[in-house]
C-alpha cells in the first residue's frame, strides 16, 4: 500500500475526532475523541517516518503517545473532581470560566 | 496480502472512531476506542514500526483504557441534553468535519511529496525495532527524552492532587 492511502486515512480520521469534539457534550467523550485526533497525528508522523525511511518520526509519535497519555490522567483528575463536587459532567453547564 | 490487512485494520480504525462519536453510553465509547487503538496497532506494524505498535497495545489499550473504564464506571453514563447553545451546532458540525477532511487531503496530496505514492525505500530488517528507536531515543534525543518523562511525572502528581481534594461539603 503507498504511503499516500495512510495519510488520507488519517486526516479522515482527524476530521472524525474533531466532529466528535463538537458534537459531543459530555467531558469523557470530548477527551476520547481528543485521543481520536493525537492517534490521527501519530499514523501521519509514522506513515511520513516510513516514507522518508528515517525511524526519527518514530520517536515524535512515542512522545506524543507520552502527551497523550498526561492529558488523559490529567483529564480524567478533573472529571472526578467535578463528579466528587456534584456538579454537572456537561460542558455546557461548566461554562463559569467563560469570559 | 499487505492490501487485505491494511483494508480490514483501516475499517476497524474508522468504525471504532465512528463508534465513539456516536455510541450515547460513554462506556461503549471507550469500547469504541479500544478497537480504534487495536486496529491503528496494526496499520504500525503495516508500516514496519513494531516497537510503536507494542507501545500503542501496551501503553494505551492496557494501561490508558483501564484508566478510562475505571473512571466511566466510578462517573456513570449520563445521557446529553439535547438543548444546543449555537443553534444548529449538531448539522454545522459534520459538516465541519468533512470541510477539516477535504482540506487536509488537498494539502496532502497537492503537496509535491514525489515519494507519497510510494511504498516508501526499501528499509532494513532493523527498522523501527526496539532496539534501533532506544538507540535514536538514548543518543540523539536524550533531552525530550528526559523532558517528557519529567511531565509524566508531574501529570502523575497533578492526578493525584486534583482527585485527591476534598469536596467542601465532605471536608466539614
Amino acid at each position: 500500500m503507498s504511503i499516500e492511502w495512510y495519510v488520507v486515512l488519517s486526516a479522515l480520521l482527524f476530521a472524525i475526532g474533531a466532529t466528535g469534539i463538537l458534537i459531543r457534550r459530555s467531558p469523557m467523550v470530548i477527551l476520547l475523541c481528543l485521543e481520536l485526533m493525537l492517534n490521527a497525528g501519530n499514523l501521519a508522523l509514522i506513515a511520513f517516518s516510513r516514507m522518508v525511511g528515517n525511524e526519527e518520526g518514530q520517536v515524535f509519535a512515542l512522545v506524543v503517545m507520552v502527551v497523550a497519555a498526561c492529558e488523559v490522567v490529567i483529564g480524567l483528575g478533573l472529571i472526578v473532581a467535578i463528579f466528587r463536587r456534584r456538579l454537572p459532567l456537561n460542558v455546557d453547564d461548566l461554562r463559569e470560566l467563560r469570559g | 496480502m499487505e492490501a487485505v490487512l491494511f483494508f480490514l485494520a483501516a475499517i476497524g480504525a474508522l468504525g471504532g472512531a465512528v463508534g465513539v462519536v456516536a455510541m450515547r453510553n460513554p462506556f461503549y465509547s471507550v469500547l469504541g476506542l479500544l478497537v480504534h487503538l487495536f486496529s491503528l496497532a496494526v496499520l504500525f506494524l503495516l508500516l514496519t514500526s513494531a516497537f510503536i505498535a507494542a507501545a500503542q497495545v501496551v501503553v494505551y489499550a492496557g494501561a490508558v483504557m483501564v484508566l478510562y473504564i475505571f473512571v466511566v464506571a466510578y462517573v456513570g453514563g449520563g445521557g446529553e441534553s439535547a438543548w444546543e447553545p449555537i443553534p444548529g451546532q449538531r448539522f454545522f458540525a459534520p459538516l465541519l468535519g468533512i470541510a477539516i477532511f477535504v482540506e487536509l487531503s488537498i494539502a496532502v496530496l497537492g503537496s509535491a511529496l514525489l515519494a507519497l505514492d510510494t511504498d516508501g525505500p526499501e528499509v532494513g530488517a532493523g527498522f523501527g525495532n526496539p532496539a534501533s528507536i532506544g538507540e535514536i531515543l538514548l543518543e540523539k534525543f536524550l533531552l525530550p527524552f528526559e523532558v517528557s518523562s519529567i511531565l509524566l511525572l508531574l501529570a502523575a502528581v497533578g492526578a493525584i492532587v486534583l482527585a485527591n481534594r476534598k469536596a467542601p461539603e465532605e471536608a466539614q
